[in-house]
């Protein structure tokens, strides 16, 4: 027996010795003894997953959220990534942090159910071939209007940026500067991802000039403005104009013909993170299709998961018609991108129109 | 050796004792988590901007240069003009109230003066939105109008100057009725009344004793309330519309949108360098309007 | 004790309405049985049920109450010593600079800058870490206000003190922390109030899993307010005040007031 024992011992030594020559760490930690951190934005993932998973893992699971991309990115940014595994945000914000270094690369062996995904999601701009994130849910940018109170079906961005006169101050737009730009971008014939100097002056014109029919610009309660009848057409993301359309069926959503882009919210692992199996596992679950329809139907997004899509109740397609776009109507959309170091210059932009008089 | 501290009779070892024991701890605290946290700030002021934002420790003073921009200076003129208006505002409006919470019976003033503060303890971004509710086209207000005739059409109060000053008044009053109690409350009631026993009315005895005594208390409330409010951003944004920028708004957006570190901080060492400057040159002749006395 | 002169009621009264305006409407709105503020559909505790049952709203209040609590002690202690060593024993314009800066920094800055630090020395983030971080713009307040009540203190009473045989340490917590003490009753209501509310930087320097109610109920914005949180609001309201109240009898706090 003790024989046994010491023998057991220093094979374990010899094993130690010869795995920590490469300096490596005592990797491969089965995932029940890792745990993990996981920011999403509120609201944005059924109550009950976090906890099944936990259980069904054995992997001790905190979740904790962010309001907008660019605050869990910049807290990311400031401290190296750390205190995180998972992270929800959107395509080109999991480009920036891996144009940073900060996330780690997807190890598809450990996600067989990213074959559940539309073949399509392989080749998105701002991360080919799934290389640093996995998608999650999208969408696109739209017009939100009621029906009843308008006289006319709106069908393009100069509806929303030079509206007839009975709409004037009654119209919101987006704050956030990529889609603050979209409108004006779309309606002049633009890339959203426009980097070009000449062709952001004109959008920036446009913009100011659309500034005297807008009630307000407007990222948050939108939809609720809506509904009360504060304002009657808005610039709004699709699943947004869900949570309007579900408090009032006059409420409809329209993509205007110039065309519009095509938003991702993806999952990504950080680099720093040392719960990387357990990351995968999870981003693994998420995909899984019964799990990932249940995603639909709670939240009101798309995903881009077919299989989950196909188990999704109908019913709900009828109700919210932009949640049976298919993904070739979506990839009309423009995949948003990282602007690079064009950044800045959107953001003065931004900020020249939202102070301009 | 200033006369004050001679005529205390302090002998010197105490002096550094009691030197020790007060500013020790604040001044270690806020070196350790004001001054490291803002030299790493400077740090950056000077690095440049990665292709995807964060820092890229290459020296340059090219931030700085572009800070120079008219409208940077145009923004920050124009937030002076709004916290100004805020601050003058929420000093007329908080001297008399604060006064009043002094002449109160005892017993009522720890009352009053938590309820000012109260409504404060709940969520800021709820109370913005009650104002909202109250304010909007649709809302409160404009609907109690029309149901007494006093208007056919909606009215919206909502998403201009006017409506960002009163969000931001209502969010710093507080800050200006705090200090001015304290430091009126301080003021001797015998000054009152031998101002009185020498024959002077009441405003002129509030004017020449209340008012010059309180000073400390009215400069301390106007920063608590001039400074958040250049640098408020949810108020313009729920309020305003998002139709005006404060300095506030600027310097988040370089750091969280534009993701340019470098840029940011030279706007806020700026902002903060302004200021300092303010309260440095206000400190000096609070200093010697005190010498003389 | 001069008289309370009458018209004083009015600007007073004025200022109440203005600061309970918003109040009284978010409380009807937390007894509106659709949750909405477009129209009143009947009065309804539904909302009170279920603040109770979330959690995450539950767990918010309580960080919020531990760090604010925290930050006010600490800052109220360390900064009522500031504003005394900067009165009496500093002459240095650039010490009161320094003393003031934490109010003049914007917070997106301080939270930035205060993470990369703690990253530098691996401090891990939690509960403990937005405590500190509220601390330190708190300390700045603190300081100003106390600093109000000490301007032209009258420094006989002090000396009468030391004269009549007391022990400095003796002098200072029997007469000059009395003669103050409003001052630093009126910067702890601050220190408290401001940390309640602070939303960046809490948001930058917690640890994972710890939300205050600001992070929870700013995280929640992009389905509006929900009527739960109005009913937090209200509650929250009165369980304060009613602590109030009840210290106030009590503990007697008012002859703090009473000391002045």
């Amino acid at each position: 027996m003790k024989t046994r024992r010491s023998l057991v011992l220093m094979a374990c030594t010899l094993a130690l010795i010869l795995a920590g020559c490469g300096g490596a760490d005592t990797a491969e930690r089965p995932i029940e003894e890792q745990s993990l951190v996981i920011s999403n934005w509120e609201g944005y993932m059924p109550d009950d997953l976090v906890p099944n998973f936990s259980e069904q893992f054995g992997v001790e699971t905190t979740l904790t959220f962010h309001a907008t991309n660019e605050e869990i990115v910049g807290k990311l940014v400031a401290a190296q990534g750390e205190g995180f595994d998972v992270v929800f945000v959107s395509g080109q914000f999991a480009q920036a942090l891996a144009g940073q270094g900060l996330l780690a690369e997807i190890d598809h062996e450990q996600i067989p159910n990213a074959e559940n995904l539309y073949d399509e999601v392989g080749s998105l701009g701002y991360d080919e071939g799934m290389q640093y994130s996995v998608p999650y849910a999208w969408g696109t940018t739209g017009l939100c209007y009621r029906s009843d109170l308008l006289d006319f079906e709106p069908d393009s961005w100069w509806d929303l940026l030079d509206p007839p006169a009975e709409l004037s101050g009654k119209i919101t737009m987006l704050a956030t500067e990529r889609w603050l730009m979209l409108p004006a971008q779309k309606a002049l014939g633009f890339s959203v991802n426009t980097t070009d100097p000449d062709e952001m002056e004109q959008v920036k014109q446009v913009l100011i000039d659309a500034k005297q029919h807008l009630l307000a610009y407007d990222d948050t309660t939108f939809y609720s403005k809506l509904v009360s009848g504060e304002a009657w057409l808005v610039e709004a993301w699709d699943g947004w104009c869900n949570y309007g359309i579900a408090e009032n069926p006059d409420i409809k959503y329209v993509i205007p013909q110039e065309g519009t882009d095509l938003w991702v919210d993806t999952m990504a692992i950080l680099a720093s993170s040392e719960n990387k199996e357990a990351a995968h596992a999870f981003i693994n679950y998420v995909l899984e299709p019964s799990i990932h329809s249940w995603v639909v139907e709670n939240i009101l997004y798309k995903t881009p998961n077919r299989a989950a899509m196909e188990l999704v109740d109908p019913s709900l397609f009828e109700t919210f018609p932009n949640l049976a776009m298919t993904p070739e109507e979506l990839l009309q959309g423009e995949v948003l991108l990282d602007l690079g170091d064009a950044q800045p210059m959107y953001t003065q932009i931004a900020t020249e129109v939202l102070a301009g008089s | 050796m200033t006369k004050r501290l001679s005529k205390a009779d302090r002998s010197r070892p105490t002096r550094w004792v009691g030197r020790l024991l007060t500013l020790g701890p604040g001044g270690l605290y806020l070196t350790l988590f004001l001054a490291v946290p803002l030299a790493v700030i400077v740090t950056y002021s000077f690095m440049r901007r990665g292709t995807f934002g964060g820092v890229v420790y290459q020296p340059t003073l090219e931030n700085y240069r572009r800070a120079v921009d008219p409208l940077f200076l145009r923004i920050l003129w124009d937030s002076v003009r709004i916290g100004g208006l805020t601050t003058l505002l929420a000093l007329l409006i908080g001297y008399p109230a604060a006064f009043a919470i002094t002449k109160l019976p005892t017993r009522w003033r720890l009352p009053a003066l938590v309820a000012i503060v109260l409504p404060f303890w709940s969520n800021f971004l709820i109370r913005t939105y009650a104002w909202i509710v109250l304010l909007n086209r649709e809302g409160i207000l404009s609907k109690a109008l029309r149901a007494v005739g006093l208007t056919d059409e909606p009215v919206g109060f909502l998403y201009n100057r006017g409506s960002v000053v009163v969000g931001l008044l209502y969010a710093y009053l507080p800050l200006m009725i705090l200090p001015l109690y304290a430091a009126l409350d301080r003021i001797d009631p015998a000054l009152d009344e031998a101002s009185a026993d020498l024959g002077a009315k009441p405003w002129r005895t509030f004017i020449r004793v209340t008012v010059p005594l309180s000073l400390p208390g009215m400069t301390a409330g106007s920063i608590f309330v001039f400074v958040p409010s250049i640098g408020n951003f949810v108020v313009p944004e729920l309020l305003g519309g998002g139709q005006a920028v404060m300095v506030g708004n600027l310097i988040r957006d370089q750091f969280l949108r534009a993701r340019d570190w470098p840029f940011g901080a030279v706007l806020s060492l700026s902002i903060v360098g302004l200021m300092m400057i303010l309260l440095v040159v206000q400190a000096v002749q609070l200093k010697r309007t005190r010498a003389h006395a | 004790m001069p008289r309370f002169r009458r018209w004083l009621v009015f600007p007073l009264l004025g200022v109440y309405g203005f600061l309970y305006v918003p109040i009284v409407i978010l409380a009807v709105l937390s007894f509106n049985e659709s949750g909405l503020p477009t129209a009143w559909t009947g009065f309804s505790t539904k909302w009170y049920g279920a603040l109770f049952s979330n959690d995450l709203i539950l767990r918010g209040a309580r960080t919020t109450l531990v760090v604010a609590l925290g930050a006010t002690v600490l800052a109220t202690i360390i900064g009522t010593l500031l504003a005394l060593g900067l009165e009496r024993y500093s002459r240095s314009v650039l010490f009161d600079a320094f003393a003031i800066a934490p109010a003049v920094v914007p917070d997106i800055v301080l939270a930035i800058g205060l993470l990369a630090f703690y990253t530098m020395i691996q401090f891990t983030l939690g509960t403990v870490s937005v405590l500190f971080a509220h601390v330190t713009f708190n300390i700045a307040f603190v300081t100003a206000v106390v600093r109000t009540r000490l301007h032209n203190f009258d420094q006989q009473l002090e000396e009468a003190s030391l004269d009549l045989g007391a022990t400095e340490l003796r002098t200072f917590f029997r007469v000059t922390l009395p003669l103050i003490a409003p001052g630093i009753l009126a910067a702890a209501l601050l220190s408290f109030t401001l940390s309640v509310d602070e939303f960046v930087i809490a948001f930058f320097t917690r640890g994972a899993g710890v939300e205050t109610l600001p992070t929870v109920i700013y995280s929640m914005v992009r389905f509006g307010i929900t009527p739960e949180i109005n009913a937090l609001a209200v509650v929250l309201l009165g369980l304060s005040f009613t602590v109030v109240v009840v210290s106030q009898r009590l503990i007697g706090l008012r002859r703090v007031v009473d000391n002045a």
